[in-house]
């Protein structure tokens, strides 16, 4: 673990820990589970999110990408009566296609990450009103699908199973971020395109790859979402979460600039936007100040870890002027 | 039209640490004349142009401008004395228009809201436009302006600040034949405007056809002067050489076995229309010698697969090697220390390590993994081998000093075990212990049968490196030196064209 992510964990801590002393409902079995439940939804796209940002990309079109593919899931088991684990799988390929799209629009076409993924947000959530006439998929009275609702929404012994899949999808990345070859190459291209381009990574490669790896992270998120809600208005659903992602991202030490963090840092990130979220109900705190809340932390979390790292880098150079005296020192004696 | 300047700089000194690069140099100018400054790279040219532009002060020797009389400039006491650059790097706003490029900074606006005054701002420039004789005008884009037009730009932009003294730093490097006379032009008409005009360049013949004197500066001296009906280039290369370079005893022919690189007919983006042929031999070093701007660097780009090879076939030990693909480079044996260690070479923020194992993953891999034992293990004979002194592999190679960076970029190509090694400006920036370990690191690389093609500024490195020195001069190879003859002279005489 880097130390970014121990100072990040303390400080997850420390907000539970308040909330839990401030209000013991906070460590109800109810409500542990129901802020898992919500890590697990909320963090599958944070981590789609990660993969863009480390190579200093960024992708907007999540919230929409989870309306629209949210939607789709929704039709094709309610109306069209496509089995469900065939809609998953159409659901999860067009998820790779709208990855291998933009990939091919940053790296092909040059064009920059934040104007692609933005006219991206803009045409999905266009086409998902558009396809249910800006009305909701839902599941009609007697719809059931028990299997997909045990896999998707359902509990083993009170784990959710969306922090389970969460879980599995967070060590896999992990995996692939810190240990594989590819992951390697993922944070070169993000710190140094030129640089990796003289060593022969196939930058382009890496880079559409990326962009597949988000893109189908967040389909799976959809389907999750999809089979939260139970029914989606696609005006609104998933409004804002790419700025989740993000926001989760950026706490979890990841640069905007490329290259950097870890998904130690993005999971920790998740948790503490959640625990935050919790903070403002059981406190009291007026639902509307939710987002001045977040906003206000990740200030906070941002401001210090900067201040830190110039205290650090300070004290090492105080350090080495110290010992260099001291070496000056002896000599003169 | 302000009043001439006599400007005469004498016995100015400047020393860094360990090198001094001006050593009395003395040097005098006066409104209505134009002189050359010529010498090689390091001869101190650019040291004095800072000297005179302001930016550094110098340790002794005094600078006098209208008679009075100064240890050191300020910048801004060169731009009110009227001294100013036109730098071969253009400084110009392409998304700004031409008037308003000439007085950045200096913008005429209303007096009520700051409002841009165009017609004003047009008024001021038009004048001084005509004078240069340009071809474009004041609201044109500057985006759509050539090279040559935007150096007169830049020209009008001295002139726009009452200049009295313009001083030329190598603005011909990346003109055309047509533009370079254009340019030349302008130097004779500000000449006869009364403008003093200093001209650095390379290029001996254009020296040769405009200026009225010229002073060669050789090791941070003043290695003389020629005036007018002196001036040839014959004359202008013995100054600026003025010394024998001992030859280096390691000089060996290698027996001509197979080529190792066999480069025909490729074509650059820096020359489209100039298809070069080289041919490096194994056990060989091969110095690539030129001016800057002689296409060197980008031939070794198109050669290796960073930038586009646009015809032409690359062979290494007979295979022909893939264009555009540095994959396919590097897998075939061939590899570049590039010209930019910071930005290309390495990434500044990783750790020692890991810009070591970048390009070699493919060797360190078990099945998608990364083997960090393996990579530990290249990790330590690397480093071992080239003797880096770094505390800590996994430290930042930023913390590194500039020899040991260095050392970080050719371990990272050695492991991948090249035939053969493109090195651009193998030493530069280092110092002269590290730059004595990457000499006898090369020697006995190629006693061990890889081919090396050293690109080189250097002529110290060039000679005393090299078995054999081939020269390149505005994209085209010039010449081809035998061992026998490499000298300065020779090597000088084929790079100037």
């Amino acid at each position: 673990m880097q130390k970014k992510d121990i100072g990040l964990a303390i400080l997850v801590l420390t907000v539970a820990a308040a909330v839990a002393a401030l209000n013991p409902r906070f460590l109800s079995p109810i409500n542990l589970a129901n802020t898992a439940n919500l890590i697990g939804l909320f963090g599958l796209f944070s981590i789609a999110e990660a993969f863009v940002i480390v190579t200093a990309g960024i992708e907007l079109s999540v919230g929409s990408v989870i309306a629209l593919l949210g939607v789709l899931f929704v039709d094709m088991i309610v109306n069209q009566g496509i089995p469900w684990p065939i809609a998953m799988v159409v659901v999860l390929v067009l998820g790779a296609v709208i990855g291998l799209l933009h990939g091919l629009l940053v790296t092909r076409l040059k064009l920059q990450p934040f104007v692609v993924t933005l006219c991206g947000l803009l045409i999905y959530r266009g086409i998902a009103r558009f396809y249910t006439a800006d009305g909701t998929a839902g599941f009609s009275f007697g719809d059931e699908f028990p299997w997909l609702e045990w896999l998707v929404s359902g509990r083993t012994s009170g784990v959710p199973h969306s922090i389970i899949a969460f879980s599995v999808v967070a060590a896999f990345s992990w995996l692939l971020l810190h240990r594989t070859v590819f992951g390697r190459h993922l944070y070169a291209v993000g710190k140094n395109e030129e640089a990796a381009r003289f060593s022969g990574i196939k930058t382009t490669r890496v880079i559409i790859a990326a962009y597949i790896i988000c893109a189908v992270l967040t389909a799976l998120s959809a389907i999750f979402f999809a089979m939260y809600t139970r029914s989606i208005h696609p005006a609104s659903h998933g409004n804002f979460y790419e700025l989740y992602a993000i926001a989760a991202a950026v706490l979890g030490g990841f640069s905007l600039r490329g290259g950097e963090g870890s998904i130690v840092g993005v999971v920790l990130g998740v948790i503490l936007l959640q625990v935050l979220q919790n903070l403002v109900n059981l406190l009291g705190i007026p639902s509307s100040l939710n987002f001045a809340v977040m906003g206000g932390v990740i200030l906070i979390g941002v401001i210090a870890d900067t201040q830190f790292a110039r205290y650090r880098s300070a004290r090492r150079q105080a350090a080495a002027l110290a010992s260099l005296r001291t070496i000056a020192g002896t000599r003169a004696d | 039209m302000r009043p001439p300047i006599d400007l005469a700089l004498s016995r100015i000194t400047k020393v860094y640490p360990g090198v001094v690069a001006l050593q009395h140099v003395s040097l005098n100018i006066r409104g209505g004349e134009i002189v050359g400054l010529i010498g090689e790279n390091g001869a101190g040219k650019s040291t004095l142009m800072k000297v005179l532009g302001g930016t550094i002060a110098p340790d002794g020797g005094a600078i006098a401008i209208d008679g009075e009389s100064y240890d050191a400039l300020t910048p801004s006491e060169a731009t009110t004395h009227g001294i100013a650059f036109v730098h071969q790097e253009l400084n110009t706003f392409a998304n700004i228009d031409v008037a308003g490029n000439i007085l950045l900074g200096r913008e005429v606006a209303s007096s009520a809201f700051r409002l841009l005054d165009q017609q004003a701002m047009t008024r001021e420039v038009r004048p001084i436009l005509d004078l240069l004789g340009a071809r474009f005008r004041p609201v044109d884009s500057v985006a759509d302006l050539s090279l040559a037009e935007q150096q007169i730009l830049e020209i009008a932009k001295a002139l726009s600040m009452k200049a009295r003294l313009v001083i030329f730093d190598e603005p011909t490097s990346s003109l055309t034949l047509s533009e370079t006379e254009r340019l030349l032009d302008v130097m004779r008409q500000l000449k006869a405007d009364g403008v003093a005009v200093l001209f650095i360049s390379h290029r001996l013949p254009e020296i040769e056809s405009v200026v009225d004197r010229a002073i060669v500066l050789r090791d941070g001296k003043n290695a003389g002067e020629l005036a007018r009906d002196e001036i040839t280039k014959d004359r202008m290369v013995e100054m600026m050489i003025g010394r024998n370079i001992g030859r280096n005893k390691h000089h060996h022919v290698p027996a001509r076995s197979e080529p190792a690189l066999r480069i025909v007919g490729v074509k650059t983006d820096a020359y489209p229309s100039i298809p070069v042929d080289l041919t490096l031999y194994a056990g060989e070093i091969l110095g690539l010698a030129g001016l800057v701007g002689a296409g060197r660097s980008e031939l070794a780009r198109a050669v290796f697969g960073v930038d586009a090879r646009h015809a032409g076939e690359v062979t290494l030990n007979g295979e022909s090697l893939a264009p555009n693909s540095v994959a396919a480079s590097i897998e075939a044996g061939l590899c570049l220390v590039p010209e930019n260690r910071k930005e290309e070479g390495l990434i500044l923020d990783f750790a020692v390590l890991d810009n070591i194992s970048l390009p070699n993953l493919g060797k360190l891999r078990q099945g998608w993994f990364v083997d960090r034992r393996a990579e530990a293990r290249l990790g330590a004979v690397s480093t071992e081998m080239l003797a880096i002194k770094a505390s800590t592999l996994q430290g930042a190679v930023s913390s590194l000093s500039g020899g040991n960076q260095q050392k970080v970029v050719l371990a990272k190509w050695l492991a991948t075990d090249p035939k053969v090694i493109i090195m651009d400006e193998p030493t530069r920036g280092i110092d002269v212990g590290a730059k004595g370990e990457v000499y006898s690191l090369m020697r006995s690389l190629a006693d061990r049968g890889v081919a090396i093609l050293m690109i080189s500024s250097d002529m110290e490195e060039v000679i005393g490196v090299s078995d054999r020195v081939a020269v390149m001069s505005a994209g085209r190879v010039t010449g081809i030196l035998p061992p026998e003859d490499l000298t300065e002279q020779n090597i000088l005489r084929l790079a100037v064209g």
